[in-house]
């Protein structure tokens, strides 16, 4: 089992992404450079947190038309995981692997701080380990979930909103959503780093709820 | 060269809450007149031959996100 872990110009979360892959979920993982166009030998892709191209434009506008969002694209069509966390959701979102946008943060502070979540849908890998409401870390400034009212009809709808923030609404995002999956339920995007909550010293472990489902997909690795 | 002006705006029916805060800024000094502002983009392209086609690709591929966003061009010179 191995992980891509994508890096662009400006990412600054792919060394938690890293070891919290490796030391704590024990799982595999390499980086793979921005400028890369193949994922072959991978099992699964980590879109990390930072400020890819330096939220140039748009945040995660610049990365989503890097060399490797071809394959990244390909592999997610292909039915196989991708996650996006943060700048890495935003990512995903600009390159229309999932519906939505994040936009500036409706008290316009930067927010970081531990969130609690509940997982909003059973249907996907990525929340079949959250049975509780869980607490980890937000840290951005654009994070407020925005889409249109048919948009949203079909995320309730179709159960595609993957996380809701509970006990508030931090960043203002509609319906207080934290994150979704794409229609087939392998392409997640969230704004909370569960990357960073994989260890008590970090100060919780509720992240592995989450990238624990990434040992549970059948590899091809040879 | 000539020069393509886009002109990139959120959405009308999305809070602009950076917009808020300038309209907020003008109102405590004292400008009471100012009741909303919104913050768009205007970016400046120089194109030898434009093609509206391309520019219209360039808007719906990178330059704007129709999720969020609006956007027009004008051709000068």
């Amino acid at each position: 089992m191995k992980v891509a872990v994508i890096r662009f110009p400006g990412s600054n979360c792919d060394q938690d992404a890293y070891h919290a892959l490796r030391s704590d979920v024990g799982i595999g993982a390499e980086y793979v450079w921005h400028q890369d166009r193949s994922l072959d030998g991978f099992d699964a892709v980590f879109v990390p947190g930072g400020f890819s191209y330096g939220d140039y434009l748009r945040c995660g506008a610049i990365a989503s038309e890097a060399p490797i969002m071809e394959a990244v694209e390909q592999f997610a069509q292909d039915g196989r995981p991708v996650i996006g966390v943060c700048n890495g959701f935003q990512i995903l979102c600009e390159r229309g692997l999932l519906p939505g946008a994040l936009m500036l943060n409706v008290e316009r502070k930067f927010l970081c701080q531990n969130v609690e979540l509940e997982a909003a849908t059973k249907r996907c890998l990525w929340t079949a380990g959250v049975d509780r409401v869980i607490s980890i870390p937000i840290a951005h400034g654009e994070g407020r979930y925005i889409c249109d009212d048919e948009t949203l009809k079909r995320l309730n709808g179709e159960d595609l909103v993957a996380f809701r923030y509970v006990n508030g609404n931090p960043n203002g995002s509609t319906d207080r959503i934290a994150g979704v999956i794409n229609g087939r339920g392998n392409v997640l995007g969230l704004m909370p780093h569960p990357e960073r909550a994989t260890r008590a010293n970090l100060g919780g472990t509720d992240g592995m709820l989450i990238l624990k489902a990434l040992t549970l997909i059948e590899t091809s690795s040879r | 060269m000539p020069k393509v002006y886009v002109f990139v705006t959120l959405k009308p029916s999305l809070l602009d809450s950076a917009g808020r805060t300038v309209a907020d800024s003008l109102n405590s000094l004292g400008y009471n007149e100012v009741a909303g502002a919104r913050i768009g983009k205007l970016i400046e392209l120089e194109i030898d031959n434009p093609s509206e086609e391309r520019i219209k690709q360039m808007c719906d591929r990178l330059l704007a996100n129709p999720v969020i966003e609006d956007y027009r061009f004008e051709v000068v010179g």
